[in-house]
């Protein structure tokens, strides 16, 4: 970096934008430090994204799942399944709390296992398999809720097991936590990195321009002067580097986003990223140039106080 | 220590400095410098001329003694009121201390835009500046395509474009023939008629009876023999009134 004091302008107290313009080093893009913004910026717009889509994914599963229970009737003989499910639906469609109750159609169940157990596997000379009613609580599904259920059944369907469905997907929850985590830690350590790759920048230029910076410090130049000349030069880099890490970091995602909608599963679907997810996006490369120009006026400010 | 005398721009008080641990290069300075007053530092190389300009333009701090300019302590100056300081100040360093990659006119108007001077208001003072340096012609070119004469006037330009309260010149006629530095010296006897107290570190005796009425400091291995009476109790004022002087 090179600081440029070119003709017409100032820097005393209370410049103006365009007088302070006037001072510092036009950006150059052949230096190190857009591209190293870029990349930081390109992967934190990743790494944002990814963290983003996974807490939409687990928000959707979570709204789908809360308040569903699966009713199993585990009878191997096919008439008493059928008569318990029976009894079991008109039972629970009755219950208070209960917002719907409905038997899943025996060519659902047979679609769920068929790719375990081979085509026609639910026929009753094979493996007997549960009648499924899924129902729908008003609330959450609580342990005390399916005691509730459980004891509202035991006449009418013995063998009827009561699940929470959000149960099932408590590990997968777990899991996108944990990515939702990772994702969080990433765009952290990618700012600290950026931060010290901006430090070190900024400490390079004021190793490189240590004379012109006396010259301007004994023509009375203030230390905020100094820093606002760095801190401007850093800015404009950083606007260069945030929009090419931007660019760079959308093409990405949604490249990622149509290979992962092609897969057509409800879940990956759900995780795609709305306008707010969007907007924070572009606001990562306004919080990377905030984070540079910061850096650097703080970085130059504590160098120029060992100065007289 | 002396007591301060009215109006003084600066006065040093048994001030001393040693670089780390070394010798003391400056020892026991004590003299009061008066506004509109037109001074002289004598010395052999190394008495330590340019180390007492550096106390002048405060880009070093004593290591004893006592320093007050324009009225207040500049030992005990907070930090961030010296730059005010320095900008009451022209400088005219021994090595230019031009900045190589600004052309001579945006050298010569650096003071005003820190000061933060409008274009407007340096547009014009600065090519009148650099004219009467002689130096019109160049007014675009950087210091490294200007000869060390030329680089001079630039500094000096930059030094005295700002009207100065006290020009402190550290060798500033060293690099041009002796027409431009009888030139340049008419243009520090002009400021200082307007009130600018002007101290010139030379080692050439002949420039010294160019200016009537200056009072000589003398330094001898960092210390100050008075040849003109500049550092007696109470000191000299100097012989004529300047203008827009109290």
């Amino acid at each position: 970096m090179k600081l440029r004091l070119s003709s017409g302008g100032g820097v005393g107290n209370g410049l103006g934008g365009d007088a302070q313009a006037r001072l510092v080093p036009q950006a150059r893009l052949s230096g190190p430090m857009p591209w190293v913004i870029a990349i930081m910026v390109a992967l934190v717009v990743i790494a944002a994204a990814a963290g983003l889509s996974l807490r939409n994914t687990a928000k959707a599963a979570r709204a789908e799942l809360s308040g569903g229970v699966t009713v199993q009737i585990v009878e191997p003989d096919a008439a008493s399944r059928e008569r318990q499910a029976q009894a079991a639906l008109a039972q629970l469609t009755g219950l208070p709390g209960v917002v719907s109750a409905r038997r899943v159609p025996q060519d659902e169940v047979d679609a769920l296992i068929e790719p375990w157990l081979g085509e026609g596997s639910s026929d009753a000379d094979a493996i007997p398999v549960p009648a499924l009613i899924d129902a729908r609580l008003a609330g959450s599904v609580s342990p005390a809720e399916i005691a509730r259920l459980r004891g509202a059944l035991r006449g009418a369907a013995p063998a009827a097991r009561i699940d929470a469905q959000s149960d099932w997907l408590k590990p997968v929850f777990g899991a996108i936590e944990s990515l939702q985590w990772l994702a969080l830690a990433l765009v952290g350590l990618l700012g600290l990195a950026m931060a010290a790759a901006v430090l070190l920048a900024a400490r390079s230029a004021l190793g490189s321009n240590r004379e012109t910076i006396e010259i301007v410090h004994l023509l009375g130049g203030t230390d905020v002067q100094i820093a606002r000349i760095f801190q401007r030069s850093i800015g404009v880099d950083a606007v260069a580097g945030g929009a090419l890490g931007l660019a760079l970091g959308i093409v990405a995602v949604l490249f990622l986003a149509r290979r992962f909608a092609s897969l057509g599963a409800g879940l990956v679907d759900s995780g795609a990223l709305g306008i707010g997810g969007w907007l924070l996006l572009a606001l990562v490369p306004v919080a990377a140039v905030a984070l540079a120009m910061l850096t650097a006026r703080l970085s130059v400010l504590r160098a120029l106080r060992q100065m007289l | 220590m002396n007591k301060p005398a009215d109006g003084e721009i600066v006065q040093f008080d048994n001030v001393g400095l040693r670089y780390g641990a070394g010798r003391e290069v400056l020892s026991d300075l004590s003299f009061t410098l008066f506004p509109g007053s037109f001074y002289f530092i004598t010395g052999a190389s190394g008495a330590g001329k340019t180390s007492l300009l550096k106390l002048l333009y405060l880009a070093q701090r004593p290591s004893r003694g006592m320093i007050r300019m324009f009225g207040a302590d500049a030992i005990t100056l907070p930090r961030e009121r010296l730059p005010l300081m320095r900008r009451r100040m022209g400088v005219v360093f021994q090595d230019f201390r031009l900045v190589p990659h600004l052309s001579a006119f945006d050298n010569v108007a650096l003071p005003l835009r820190i000061a933060g001077a409008s274009e407007k208001e340096v547009t014009k003072p600065v090519r009148d500046m650099l004219d009467w340096v002689g130096l019109s012609e160049r007014m675009d070119a950087r210091p490294a395509t200007l000869s060390g004469g030329e680089q001079q006037r630039v500094a000096i330009a930059r030094a005295v474009i700002g009207r100065p309260e006290i020009l402190v010149a550290d060798e500033p006629t060293g690099n041009v023939d002796p027409d431009m530095a009888i030139k340049l010296l008419r243009l520090f006897e002009a400021l200082n008629r307007l009130g600018t107290t002007v101290l010139v570190a030379t080692h050439d005796l002949h420039l010294l009876q160019k200016v009537p009425d200056s009072l000589i400091m003398r330094l001898d291995k960092g210390r100050l023999t008075d040849p003109t009476g500049a550092l007696r109790f109470p000191p000299r004022r100097p012989a004529r009134a300047p203008q827009g002087v109290q």
